[in-house]
């Protein structure tokens, strides 16, 4: 919403600067978004007196200009074919900035002649875009005035943002209204008087629909003269950024910014003799004022008369029905539309206007007939005519709504005491009825503020008249002498599990929760997952993995030459709209080398052992029973079939699953090189046992010295080390306390179909040292044990 | 003899170049079958007299060459060692092998510190789904239909599900305050941090973001806690002793009455500081629930109030941080991570310090 600091004044009387205006209507919720004081960027444009203009000696369209500043003669250039010895135009002098060519003027010589400063167009100076000459000012205009003063450009524009509560600040006198409230003047606007018309309104008006439109008044105003509107209208129009159209048009769109009541002015000659506010059919054509024709879908306001649609109620008027220069007779319009219907209206046909944004914030029902008549006024005044009575269809509306106001809530809900006394002065000052009963107090609410509803808002009223600022902030009790922790489960793994990932070397990345269909197809896509308005077809469905995003991460840092990429996220996925189909995820991507080329490391290119590892960290950080995992060798279709895996917690608890990518998906998302990843169901994780206490079991530690034996067996190539390991590990329980596996081999002095591996058994006496006979008997049950589980055999 | 035999094995003692020879030495002189053990021998056949004056010097003959050994062996092992060390040379400006270490995402560090203060003020930490729906995301929020308010917000819809339900991509946390009051009677304290999205995109807007939001329910929290509990919180955040605020009357269908938070800062050098200075900077919205979400979650006005407030976790990063541009914060630029991301063991404490 944008005013001029003179227009406020015509509501407000007030001593105060504009820096305190600017400040009060921010302070009550008016928030000044900008303040455009066009003195500023206009004060070096003074008028100036061509003393002689002659043309140049070598340009046919220049003229080499004397120009009379008040101070001093200059030479001037010019190329404005209305530059002439004895006009009077605007003058800016060499070191000025002109706006409207961003030039900032310096002494030169145009084709050899000497110019200092410039005769300016209103282009030039940003006002208008005429350029087809300079500015051309009275002939008994002082030279060395200031132009802006002269041209009345001299009145600051405030812009304010509106919350969508308030339409009663889309009007320069309700802004004035909540400032005089806030104690920074007084409000003077002119009281409106009913104007007595001669004889009754020779157009019936009908309104058919009482939810769509209201309340519909109208009068015939005969003999009007429609032209230009006067020059403090037009200014004040195009301060606020608005085109001066004609005298008519003009004063409607004034009294929208003046008093947030919309009006529609139409030319008695062009419609029939009844206007009616009725719902459209489907297929009727409206020839609207922006030029466009809409056809309606059916249940839209429109105005119209016999024949056809005269334009949307409360949107847009038509084109056919608009008034002229011709124009003799007019009929004038002041309606009620129903917020919804017409915010549903300008959003089917994608049309804005002043009108539509005040009516579907809601306009006031008891300024309807007033409006009607300050634009009979204004009207008479400015183009003449005589008005017929006013006509009216539909209701006028009824009596105020009441809130129940207990004024010792400002103090409970607000946290400031303010005396009765002091929220009834503010309420009455924004137009709030006041009247005490027995136990409370009833508050009439004043039609301009539909928004209000309810205690509450009352309280919000007295407080941001009053000022938030007094509010004392007050300390928020304390709940607990020493703070508790807060997190859930889900969430402290999260964070462990985030740290632990950094600590791997992979860096944490935070991506979109949406992605690319074509993508996400391969990852488990389907759709149930798509967005209805995505913001681009590249994230038109919600990502049913992690790893697509990471992969397309990880692409781009490749494009920009980084090596051993390695990143993860820990976010959401997504099976389902439902809120089970959310679920958490960590999901890691290494793509690349291992370690950059180093003189000691043996560099090579990442592989699924990676991801695994990167898998096994995230379910450690997370508090999974690691230890009892088991690993499968099927994993989710986006891996390579042979070199990818899942870890469980029994056949059916998948935890994570982790390998190199599919080689197939890889051409899809056009990445190269070495590419493994590893996804980690966070909440598939079980939740740890309860305990009693935080104290853990006793300790009992043996000083007897570990025993260490290695063992290599030869077992098929398709048997799984692991099953290796686990049969060794199980041989004794009590004594074996580690398995590792220190070589596989598999090649020369191997028969082809098998595999050498090596395993080395720590074993651990508990009350006594071992014997040779214990030790033989723990290694023979282990190599039995491993034979029967694998068909292999020990190697010797 | 003996003397000569003596002198004749020192000098060996003394020329052996190395501990071998000077072990040769040894089993020369003290061997089975060496000299000196040779005429230890002898004594045997030699009467008492004799044996009683030539035992005792063979003896000491003995004693003289061992420690003789013993001395020499010292000598030649310090000088073998230090033919070793000689030897021995690394060179110690040879990189070492690299264990690389990643970094914690800004937003996540945000969310710790955030969640490290509002643990000390009594507060946990609540979630719900993205894919919220109407009811949730808007009508218990006091959004019915048709409400301009729907408006301000560029909202993402699903495409209808089988039974017709258009889902919308939670455009706030604020559905979490919903979900929390459904499910849990108060006094309740909790933040909500998590992502949200809107259909708008430039360099401070992006389809997703992260919010954070603030519910106190209880039986008398009036605006002064909610001004209290912000300038705790603000000013724990932006670590320094006390920001100021300023709160301007504002509108949000939930919350009744409504404000603005700005907070002071200044530029300087180009870079913006929070807590100093008097220009304001707007940080969030906030105000009284409404007694009409109160409603629509089955808690009863009549007994209880309180407040809520929803802040930009990603602009609140931004501003204590120092970035400038949205968009890289979800672009995994590794170049920008290693920059603005946190060392993996720099966990915000509040006995350490939040970003110490």
């Amino acid at each position: 919403m944008k005013f001029t600091l003179g227009w406020l004044k015509q509501h407000l009387d007030t001593t105060a600067t504009l820096a305190e205006i600017s400040e009060t209507l921010t302070r009550i919720g008016l928030e000044v978004e900008s303040i455009d004081d066009p003195r500023e960027a206009l004060a070096p444009f003074t008028v100036a007196h061509v003393v002689s203009a002659t043309q140049h000696p070598d340009a046919d369209r220049l003229k080499v200009c004397m120009v009379d500043t008040g101070k001093e003669v200059v030479q001037v250039v010019c190329g404005a074919p209305n530059a002439r010895t004895g006009m009077k135009g605007v003058f800016a002098p060499s070191g000025s900035y002109v706006p409207g060519i961003d030039l900032l003027l310096k002494p030169s010589k145009i084709r050899g002649v000497e110019s200092s400063g410039m005769l300016c167009s209103e282009r030039e100076m940003l006002l208008s875009d005429e350029h087809d000459g300079i500015i051309e000012l009275d002939a008994d205009t002082p030279i060395g005035a200031s132009f802006a003063e002269i041209a009345g450009l001299d009145d600051p524009i405030i812009e304010i943002a509106i919350t969508p509560n308030r339409p009663d600040a889309l009007g320069v006198a309700g802004i004035a209204r909540d400032l005089a409230a806030a104690g920074l003047g007084t409000v003077i606007t002119p009281a409106i008087t009913p104007i007595a018309g001669d004889g009754p309104c020779p157009i019936r008006i009908e309104t058919e629909d009482q939810d769509a439109c209201p309340l519909f008044a109208g009068r015939l105003i005969k003999g009007v003269k429609n032209g230009p509107s006067p020059k403090w209208l037009q200014l004040r129009l195009k301060a606020i950024g608005l085109r001066p159209i004609s005298l008519l048009v003009d004063i409607t769109n004034y009294i929208t910014h003046d008093r947030a009541r919309p009006l529609h002015v139409y030319d008695a000659a062009k419609i029939g003799t009844t206007v009616r506010a009725r719902r459209a059919k489907a297929g009727e054509t409206v020839n609207a004022l922006d030029g466009n024709i809409y056809e309606t879908r059916g249940g839209e306001c429109l105005i119209a008369d016999d024949n056809s649609p005269l334009g949307f109620g409360g949107v847009m008027g038509g084109e056919d029905s608009g008034v002229s220069e011709e124009t003799v007779d007019i009929f004038v319009e002041s309606a009620l539309f129903d917020p919804i219907l017409t915010a549903e209206t300008g959003r089917r046909h994608g049309l804005l206007s002043d009108a539509r944004y005040r009516f579907e914030r809601g306009v006031d029902p008891g300024f309807v007939v007033d409006g009607l008549t300050l634009a009979t006024q204004m009207i008479m005044d400015l183009a003449g005519g005589t008005p017929s009575e006013i006509k009216i269809a539909g209701k006028i509306p009824e009596d105020a709504k009441k809130v129940t106001f207990r004024p010792a809530r400002v103090k409970s809900l607000g946290g400031l005491d303010v005396p009765a006394k002091r929220a009834q002065a503010i309420l009455e000052s924004l137009g709030f009825g006041w009247s005490e009963g027995k136990d409370s107090i009833t508050v009439s609410v004043p039609g301009w503020r539909p928004d209000i509803d309810g205690e509450a808002d009352i309280v919000e009223e007295v407080l941001r008249i009053e000022g938030y600022d007094k509010i004392p902030a007050t300390p928020l009790p304390r709940t607990v002498e020493v703070a508790r922790s807060t997190l859930t489960l889900d969430q402290t793994r999260a964070r462990a599990v985030k740290r632990r990932l950094a600590t791997e070397g992979l860096y944490e990345a935070v991506t979109w929760s949406f992605m690319d269909s074509r993508v996400a197809q391969y990852f488990g896509g389907h759709d149930g997952l798509m967005l209805e308005n995505p913001i681009s077809s590249e994230l038109d469905m919600m990502r049913p993995s992690i790893l697509p995003n990471l992969i397309a991460a990880a692409g781009r840092n490749n494009d920009r030459g980084a090596d051993g990429i390695a990143l993860f996220e820990v976010g959401p996925t997504y099976q389902g709209q439902g809120i089970d189909d959310q679920a958490h995820v960590a999901a890691t991507l290494r793509l690349g080398n291992k370690t950059s080329r180093h003189w000691r490391e043996a560099a090579g290119p990442v592989d699924a052992y990676d991801a695994k590892a990167d898998a096994l960290a995230a379910l450690e950080a997370a508090g999974a029973p690691v230890g009892n995992l088991q690993v499968y060798d099927e994993a989710p279709a986006w891996y390579h079939p042979g070199r990818s895996g899942t870890l469980r917690l029994g056949p059916k608890k998948i935890l994570a699953s982790f390998g190199e990518l599919h080689p197939a998906i890889m051409r899809h998302l056009d990445v190269e090189g070495a590419l493994v990843g590893a996804e980690v169901y966070l909440d598939a994780i079980p939740q740890p046992k309860r305990k009693s206490g935080q104290s853990r079991p006793a300790l009992h530690l043996s000083n007897l010295p570990a025993v260490e034996r290695d063992f290599a067996f030869i077992i098929n190539r398709d048997v799984a080390v692991g099953d290796l390991v686990r049969a060794a590990l199980g041989s004794d329980r009590k004594h074996i306390s580690q398995v590792d596996v220190f070589d596989v081999y598999e090649g020369q002095g191997i028969e082809p179909t098998a595999k050498s591996v090596g395993i080395a058994v720590r074993i651990l006496p508990q009350e006594k040292t071992f014997t040779d006979k214990d030790l033989e008997g723990i290694c023979e049950r282990l190599v039995a044990m491993v034979e029967k589980a694998t068909g292999g055999r020990l190697r010797r | 003899m003996t003397d000569h035999l003596e002198t004749t094995l020192l000098a060996e003692i003394n020329a052996a170049d190395s501990l071998d020879a000077l072990d040769a030495v040894r089993v020369k002189a003290l061997g089975k079958k060496g000299l000196v053990t040779g005429q230890m021998k002898g004594l045997g056949s030699m009467s008492p007299e004799e044996r009683r004056e030539a035992g005792p010097a063979l003896n000491q003959l003995k004693n003289r060459i061992n420690d003789a050994i013993a001395a020499k062996k010292a000598v030649l092992e310090t000088a073998a060692l230090d033919a070793r060390l000689a030897e021995e040379r690394l060179d110690m400006t040879l990189p070492v092998s690299p264990r690389s270490q990643g970094r914690i995402h800004p937003i996540s560090q945000v969310l710790d510190e955030l969640s490290e203060i509002f643990a000390d003020l009594g507060f946990a930490v609540a979630e719900g789904p993205h894919i919220e729906d109407d009811f949730h995301n808007f009508t218990a929020l006091n959004i019915p239909e048709h409400h301009p308010a729907r408006q301000m917000h560029d909202t993402f819809y699903m495409r209808p599900d089988e039974t017709g339900e258009r889902k919308v991509l939670r455009t706030h946390t604020s559905p979490v305050q919903i979900r929390t009051m459904q499910t849990q009677t108060p006094p309740i304290r909790i933040i909500a941090p998590g992502r949200t999205f809107r259909s708008d995109s430039d360099a401070t807007h992006t389809p997703m973001f992260h919010q954070i939001e603030g519910l106190v329910i209880d039986k008398d929290i009036h605006m002064g806690h909610l001004k209290g509990c912000l300038e705790a919180w603000l000013s724990a955040f932006f670590e320094v002793e006390k920001v100021k605020m300023r709160f301007r009357p504002s509108y949000f269908p939930f919350t009744e009455p409504s404000a603005e938070v700005d907070i002071n800062c200044t530029l300087r050098d180009g870079t913006l500081i929070v807590g100093e200075g008097d220009d304001w900077l707007e940080v969030m919205g906030c105000g009284m629930v409404n007694p009409h979400v109160l409603t629509a979650c089955e808690v009863d006005p009549n007994i209880y109030q309180g407040f809520a407030f929803g802040a930009g976790l990603d602009r609140l990063a931004m501003l204590k941080y120092g970035m400038t541009d949205l968009r890289p914060f979800f672009e995994s630029d590794l170049r920008w991570l290693q920059h603005y991301g946190f060392q993996p063991l720099s966990v915000p404490t509040l006995a350490g310090g939040l970003s110490s």
